[in-house]
Parts: structure tokens; C-alpha cells; sequence
């Protein structure tokens, strides 16, 4: 890897950082101390004698405290796993709690210090932190043992929540809870070998919250009812970048219930008693809006400029900032250009909604004490900063309490907090402290942007005499997701890693001598956004399925073909995966009668997953069957929830490839709801089989790399069918 | 204006206007938040909930059609139901938030057709979407309490 490569990659896996840092670095040089220091001033949570971590109660429950959100991606259960083996703490007795807004205790190393959950790692960034947390508590509690039974604290074993000694001695957390709160905790606790780990790794760290999500009682903050509270919905702009130029709330105000109507800087806000009463007084109000500045565009013409800068037809802006980027080069580029192409493509993507089924929402108390937001927060020091500035209160003096969220897939992480402060503007117009809830209709979601940006490729490749590439040249045109970001993040002038990412650091590019790789960012007014995996959503796509065509051009088997290039690449960990799959699906054994096999390999977060999927064309449209997948995760937490994300993330990417399709007319969003916005549903779900690669390494994401592999592989099993390669998404056209 | 609701085995004098949808009065009112808002349209199956132990969305259902109807939620399957069982038992729900809405689905299928095979289950769930991707352990959990010893019965 060379260095400016080597920048780039670490741009990619910083990119967080660097995105909240530089609005971090005004809030410390607001308060002139510290970045950590100044997001906690006004902070008041207190922590306990065992940590911010932990907590220990007389009855022998031990709580882990977690700092992420869970939303369905099983980190709570895998987060306190890790605390659990290091204490040997009972499993059935420990129970996970969702920590307060902090920065300095809860801050993910991964996102720059700054309280977070994406880029999946949650458990990667909490992984030492956590085991060192629960083995300083396991120590406190042994040496508490010691001291109360007259032993030598080295005589002393905990096993399954049990202290005890051989004279007999035992007892519980719980039981020694006080005379353990008055160790000093040790500085560096040793952790266990993890050849002796008993939890770690097995089927029984499941999850703490599916009996919650069963009978009804798990809370999300749809489900937020406080005293006095009221209920707002907002008219938005039909067209991104519009603003109000006046309306008229005489009808609004006639709804029984309708308590006020404001005008705020997203559109103009209902509020009222009842969730009904605001939806019957919203949909009353009229609005008229000023278009000047609006998005007019279709996403048609969206992809034609875009295809037209790729061809060339037109001229990309020669300066660095706005014109085309290299994000991979080594040979003589004019070589790439030239000679037969083996394989040259086009690909396009549409824009993509993260449609999770609790549409955004949001609480906020705003005018009596600290303002407080109630809500599934998944950047809450962002979240503070946002707010704080609303307010003019300091950031850490934003209370959040982080509830369930009905998924996000990177949705509620934005640089914005775009229905964060939208809530907290009403909150503020009502003032008192009285409780806000902003409720988004369907409708409401599916039309307010930041969608997973509308991407165009180009791919030519020229093999050597053995059909392997020879030239890579590779053309990407699509928004940037990072120019969302605060002034002084990267994006701006630089690479925006997140629109290449999976194409940059390819293996396949590894294994070619010669690559031209580009990439240009022009504006349009569709806000956009991270999607599940990100880049990997159409970068992945286009190395895999281009690679099946390689493949396919020297008639070469297309696992065999990937085999040569990762021995190329020395991508042992591809190469793992793929015979891990291969080896379990059959691959060298005929599919069932009927069904078709296409296979496909990516690395996202630090994870590399391959799939086997066994595809059939039916009533016009492919369904896919069995999908056999196989996982480097690193070390495995809890192999049953890493087959729920590697099922959950197949469905999650198959819906996208089959039917996912955002589209604009004259820059109004097409799509209201799942009529017409149609995902995968049960009948159409496959069934995935999940194999994890043994590893001692740490711990890495799982949450997004299951999604963007199903596509290439359900696309690379069209190909064996008919011959001809599928270059645009969605599969299934409406 | 007084409206009589009869929910989970309770008659229930709501305020709401008549026109008002099931599920804000289920939830705004009576504090019944299992059943969850989802599309609004009848689309997602979120707000399933049983009217005489046949699945109706509760969004799209103004109160003054129920009439009579003995409404089921799944605050009022008690916790313990095979299906409850069975989703806890396989780890189904992973954000949750559907979850209430499907498990309400599987219990109609299973009162009509206790032993559905896989047509049968993904015929009756094809109304209940589920983001998160957790459809084959939905019909696997579904199975499993088809073939638990209690009887299953809405």
C-alpha cells in the first residue's frame, strides 16, 4: 500500500473522528479547555465506585452499562458478554442498561472520543475497555473476599457469579457488593487468556431484550408518554431546499386538540395533544414555499449529468477541489485507457431510503432546567452539540436519555441531527419544559433525504494473456456523503473515503499492475447519507460482479478466478472466507435442480463475509433461496448474533438490489410509503446459513459487512442464467 | 362522546372522536404502546392487532367500525404465549419494533391453521415487514410454537 493510499484508508476509518472533531475543536475553543473536558461541563452524571461500566446490586444482579445504542444489532448482548467473562459473572444475572449522554465516559475511541455508534464498532472500540472494566470489578470483589475470609486473595476463584474459597467459603456479587465498593480499583487488572474464555464465543450470550420485544414492553420513544406532553408534525418543503414563504394555520387551528402552530426553520410545525389531533392539523395547514433555492431537478437528470462527467461529454472542473480525485493510480495510466477491454461497463445506482420501521421521532423539554431529549439517540455527543446550539446551553449540559430504536441503518447519526433539532426548535417555541414529542409519518421519512447517494461507475479492464487484469481504469461519480459534514472536515478537499471505500483497498485492484481510479463529488440538493456499509453498497457491487464477468470472458470458474487474484493480492483473509463458503455450499457439486449458484466476497469495517446464494428466476423476478455465508469477524462474542446480522444484513442488501429505488420528479420525491417504496418481505426472504472463520484477532463489526455482498452474488448467479451482466439497481424494475 | 372499546377482555369508555384509528386510541389513550405505528396505510403490519381473532390494521381501523368486536393486542397475549415463547426461545426480534405486529400475525395464522408448513406461514406474514431482516427466524419461531404441546388459540 502506498502512502497516499495509506492516508485515504485511514481517512475512511477516521472519518467520524475527524467529522465530529472539527466541531468538537469550536466547542472546546468556546470554553478554552480540552475537547473531552469541554462536551462535559455541565455534565452531572455521576459514576459509581465500580465504573461507568458497572454496577453491582445486593440481590447478585450485575448491570453493564452500555454506551451504544442498540437497534437491533445485538450489541448490548455482546457488550456485556465482554464484562461478564472477565468478572465470571453469572449470565442469567446480568442485565444491560443504556448509559447517559458523556463524551469523556463514553466516548468510542473509533468516532474520535466523541459518544457514537457506526461504522460498526460498538463491540470492536469497547472490547479492551470493557474487559478491563469487568476484570478490575472481578479483583475489587476477590480481594474484598480476602480481606473479609483472612485468605491470600491468590486462593480465591469466582466462577458463574460464585467467589469462593476451598475452607469452604463462598458468596455472590451481591453479597459483597459494600466491602468490594471500598477497594481501590486496580490500574491494570489482568485479563484472561482467551483459550479460557467460557462465555465468549458460545451459544448461550444471546440476547437481553427479545422478551421486551415480544410482549409489547420494550420502549422506543414512539412510545415516550409524559405528563403534559404534546405531540408536533411538521409540513415540510415537497422540494429539498425550499423555505416557507407564508402559510395559513385557520383550518390547522379548528382541529380539536390543535394547541399552537409555529413557524420553525424546517417548515411549519403543528402541535397538539394527541398524535391524530396533530396529523388532521398538520394535513389542514397550508403552506406556500419558496422554491428559489430549491433542488428542481429528477433523479433522470441527476444520472445524466452524472453519466455525462463520466464519459467525459462533460468537462469535470480543473481544480483539485471540485474536479476529478485519484483515489487509487500505479502505472502508466495512459495504459489503462488503451488496448481491447476484456470487460467495459457501466453501472447505476439509485438513491436509497433507510426506511426503518420506526420513522424518526424525537422528546424534547426545552426552557425549565437542562434541556432534556428522550429518544434513540445514536450520536449523542453530536446530538448535544446540535441541540447546544439551539439553546445556547454548553453540550454537556444536554441531558439524552437513549432509548430502543426501531433501527436507523446510519439514519439517526447525522452531522445535523436533522429531526433532533427540529423537535428541539418546537420544544423551544413551547418552552416551560413542557415535553415535545415530533412524530415523522411514513411519508414524512421517505421524503426527507439523506438517502444513500445515487452513484455512477465505469469500469474498463484489459487481462493479461491468462485472463487475469492487466489494466484497471475505474470512474465513480456520486455526492458526497462527507460534505455534510461541519466546515474543516475532510471531504472537502481531499478523497470523501466513504464514496469509495470497498473499491479503494480492493484486493482485485492489488492484484492489477496497472490502475487509474477516480472519483468526482458534484452537488445536487438531495441530502444524502450513510446506508448500511456505506460505500460497500455499490462498491462492492461493481468489483464483484465486473470480476464474475472477468471470470466469465476467460472462462475461468469464478471462485477459482477470485482464488488466483486473492493469491495475488496475498488477501489470506479473502481467500478464507471464500473456500469456507464454497466448501459448505458445494460449490463444485451441482445446486439443486432448478436453482443457480453465484458467489461473491467483500471486506467492509474491518470484517470480510463471502456468499454462496442459489438464485432462480420466478414470475419475472429472481428469488433467492439458500444463501451459505461465511464470516471474519475476528474474535466471534456471540455466534448466534452474528448469524442474526449476517441474516438480517443479506435481507437488508437484497431488498436494496431487488427492489430499493428512491426517484425525484422535477424535485419532488417520488415515493411516500412501502406502496410505493417496496421492500423484501417474508415470502421473498432467503435462508441464510452462517459459517464464522475461527480467529484470534480482536473482535471486528458485523452490523453492515452482511449487506452489501448478497447483491454481487444474486447478480453474478444471473449472469450463469442468461449470460448478461445486471448494471443498473433495482433488479426489479417498478 | 364516549365510545366503548373491548380490549384484551375489558370494556373500555374512550374519548377519542369516532373517526379516530384503532391505533392512536390503543396507544395515545388507552397507553397500549406495543402496537407500534409503522406506515399509517395498512402496508407494514406494525399495528396488527386481533378483532375476533382476525388480523386488522390497527391504522387504518377508525374506532366506529369496530362495533362489537373483541380487539386483541399483544399486551394481551399475557408474555407467556407459545409464539412469545417461541420468538425469545430463537432470539427473533432484533430492533423489535415489528415485532408486535408479527408475533399478532402468526397468532391468527396459527388459531386458522395449526400446523401451517412454509407456504402457509409466509402466505399469512407477507403483510408484516420486518427491516431488520428477521423473516426466517420468524418462520422458524413460528413453527416451533406450532409444534409446542400447548394448544394456541388467540
Amino acid at each position: 500500500m502506498n502512502k497516499p493510499l495509506k492516508n485515504i484508508v485511514a481517512a475512511a476509518s477516521r472519518r467520524e473522528v475527524l467529522v465530529v472533531g472539527a466541531t468538537l475543536a469550536g466547542a472546546s475553543l468556546l470554553v478554552g479547555c480540552s475537547l473531552p473536558d469541554a462536551l462535559s461541563a455541565g455534565s452531572k452524571i455521576e459514576v459509581g465506585a465500580f465504573g461507568p461500566f458497572l454496577k453491582f446490586s445486593p440481590d447478585g444482579t450485575v448491570t453493564v452499562i452500555s454506551k451504544h445504542i442498540e437497534f437491533g444489532q445485538g450489541n448490548h448482548a455482546g457488550l456485556a458478554a465482554i464484562a461478564a467473562e472477565e468478572l465470571d459473572a453469572d449470565w442469567d444475572k446480568v442485565k444491560v442498561e443504556q448509559a447517559a449522554a458523556s463524551a469523556k465516559l463514553y466516548g468510542n475511541a473509533i468516532m474520535g472520543g466523541t459518544q457514537g455508534t457506526g461504522g460498526s464498532s460498538a463491540i470492536a472500540n469497547s472490547w479492551t475497555q470493557l474487559r478491563t472494566a469487568g476484570a478490575a470489578a472481578r479483583a475489587m470483589f476477590v480481594s474484598a473476599a480476602a480481606t473479609k475470609w483472612g485468605v491470600p486473595a491468590g486462593e480465591i476463584t469466582v466462577a458463574n457469579g460464585v467467589i469462593a474459597h476451598a475452607s469452604g467459603k463462598q458468596a455472590g456479587f451481591g453479597d459483597l457488593v459494600a466491602e468490594a465498593a471500598k477497594v481501590a480499583p486496580p490500574t491494570a487488572p489482568k485479563l484472561k487468556d482467551p483459550k479460557t474464555f467460557t462465555l465468549i464465543g458460545t451459544d448461550r450470550v444471546r440476547r437481553k431484550d427479545a422478551q421486551a420485544k415480544s410482549n409489547g414492553t420494550a420502549r422506543y420513544t414512539q412510545d415516550v408518554r409524559l405528563p403534559d406532553m404534546l405531540v408536533a408534525m411538521v409540513a415540510h418543503a415537497p422540494k429539498f431546499g425550499a423555505k416557507v414563504k407564508s402559510f395559513d394555520a385557520t383550518e390547522a387551528k379548528k382541529i380539536a386538540g390543535v394547541t399552537a402552530v409555529y413557524e420553525i426553520p424546517t417548515g411549519v410545525a403543528v402541535v397538539a395533544n394527541s398524535t391524530w389531533a396533530a396529523k388532521q392539523g398538520r394535513d389542514a395547514l397550508k403552506v406556500e414555499w419558496d422554491e428559489a433555492k430549491a433542488e428542481q431537478r429528477g433523479s433522470a437528470q441527476i444520472l445524466a449529468a452524472f453519466k455525462d462527467l463520466a464519459s467525459g461529454k462533460t468537462a469535470a472542473p480543473d481544480d483539485k477541489k471540485t474536479g476529478w480525485k485519484s483515489f487509487e493510480s500505479k502505472g502508466d495510466a495512459a495504459k489503462a485507457a488503451a488496448g481491447t477491454a476484456a470487460v467495459e461497463v457501466a453501472y447505476d445506482f439509485p438513491y436509497l431510503a433507510h426506511a426503518t420501521m420506526e420513522p424518526m421521532n424525537c422528546v424534547a423539554m426545552v426552557g425549565k432546567g437542562p434541556t432534556r431529549l428522550v429518544f434513540g439517540s445514536q450520536t449523542p455527543t453530536l446530538d448535544q452539540i446540535n441541540t447546544a446550539g439551539i439553546v445556547l446551553a454548553l453540550p454537556g449540559s444536554i441531558e439524552i436519555e437513549t432509548l430502543f430504536a426501531g433501527g436507523s441503518f446510519g439514519r439517526r447519526a447525522n452531522f445535523q441531527s436533522d429531526y433532533v433539532t427540529e423537535c428541539v426548535h418546537i420544544a423551544k417555541k413551547v418552552g416551560k419544559g413542557r415535553p415535545v414529542k415530533l412524530v415523522w409519518t411514513r411519508e414524512d421519512d421517505m421524503r426527507a433525504g439523506y438517502y444513500r447517494p445515487l452513484v455512477h461507475h465505469t469500469v474498463r479492464v484489459t487481462t493479461d494473456a491468462d485472463g487475469y487484469p492487466a489494466t484497471w481504469k475505474h470512474r465513480v461519480v456520486t455526492q458526497s456523503i462527507m460534505k455534510g459534514a461541519p466546515p474543516g472536515s475532510p471531504g472537502g478537499g481531499g478523497v470523501d473515503a466513504t464514496a469509495v471505500e470497498g473499491a479503494l483497498g480492493s484486493p482485485y485492484l492489488k492484484a492489477t499492475p496497472i490502475v487509474d481510479a477516480q472519483l468526482i463529488t458534484p452537488d445536487a440538493g438531495v441530502p444524502v447519507l450513510w446506508w448500511r456499509s456505506v460505500g460497500a453498497t455499490h462498491t462492492a457491487y461493481v468489483m464483484e460482479h465486473t470480476v464474475d464477468q472477468l471470470a466469465k470472458k476467460a472462462g475461468k470458474d469464478p471462485v477459482e478466478y477470485r482464488r488466483a487474484l486473492y493469491q495475488k493480492a496475498g488477501a489470506a483473509r479473502h481467500l478464507a472466507v471464500l473456500n469456507l463458503a464454497a466448501e459448505k455450499a458445494g460449490w463444485t457439486t451441482p445446486a439443486t435442480d432448478g436453482w443457480t449458484r453465484g458467489v461473491a466476497v467483500h471486506e467492509s469495517f474491518g470484517s470480510v463475509v463471502a456468499q454462496v446464494a442459489e438464485v432462480k428466476m420466478e414470475n419475472g423476478q429472481p428469488k433467492v433461496g439458500r444463501v451459505v455465508t461465511a464470516v471474519d469477524c475476528g474474535t466471534a462474542i456471540s455466534p448466534d448474533q452474528i448469524a442474526a446480522q449476517m441474516e438480517g444484513g443479506t435481507c437488508y442488501g437484497l431488498s436494496a438490489a431487488l427492489f430499493g429505488n428512491i426517484t425525484l420528479t422535477g424535485g419532488v420525491v417520488d415515493q411516500q410509503n412501502f406502496d410505493t417504496y417496496r421492500v423484501l418481505r417474508n415470502s421473498e426472504a432467503p435462508t441464510v446459513e452462517t459459517y464464522i472463520v475461527a480467529s484470534a484477532n480482536p473482535p471486528s463489526g458485523v452490523g453492515e459487512p452482511g449487506t452489501p455482498v448478497i447483491g454481487p452474488a444474486v447478480a453474478n448467479a444471473l449472469l450463469a442464467i442468461t449470460g448478461q451482466p445486471t448494471l443498473s439497481q433495482p433488479f426489479v424494475k417498478a | 362522546m364516549a365510545t366503548t372499546v373491548d380490549v384484551n377482555g375489558r370494556a373500555l369508555n374512550v374519548n377519542s372522536s369516532p373517526d379516530t384509528p384503532l391505533l392512536w386510541v390503543l396507544r395515545d389513550e388507552l397507553g397500549l404502546t406495543g402496537t407500534k405505528y409503522g406506515c399509517g396505510v395498512a402496508q407494514c403490519g406494525a399495528c396488527t392487532v386481533l378483532a375476533d381473532g382476525q388480523p386488522i390494521r390497527a391504522c387504518q381501523t377508525p374506532i366506529s367500525a369496530l362495533g362489537s368486536a373483541k380487539i386483541t393486542t399483544i399486551e394481551g397475549l399475557g408474555g407467556q404465549h407459545p409464539l412469545q415463547t417461541a420468538w425469545v426461545k430463537l432470539d427473533v426480534p432484533q430492533c423489535g419494533y415489528c415485532q408486535s405486529g408479527q408475533i399478532m400475525s402468526a397468532c391468527a395464522l396459527l388459531a386458522a391453521n395449526p400446523k401451517p408448513d412454509d407456504d402457509a406461514i409466509t402466505a399469512a406474514m407477507d403483510g408484516n415487514i420486518c427491516r431488520c431482516g428477521a423473516y426466517q427466524r420468524i418462520r422458524a419461531a413460528i413453527k416451533d410454537a406450532a409444534a409446542a404441546p400447548v394448544e394456541t388459540t388467540a
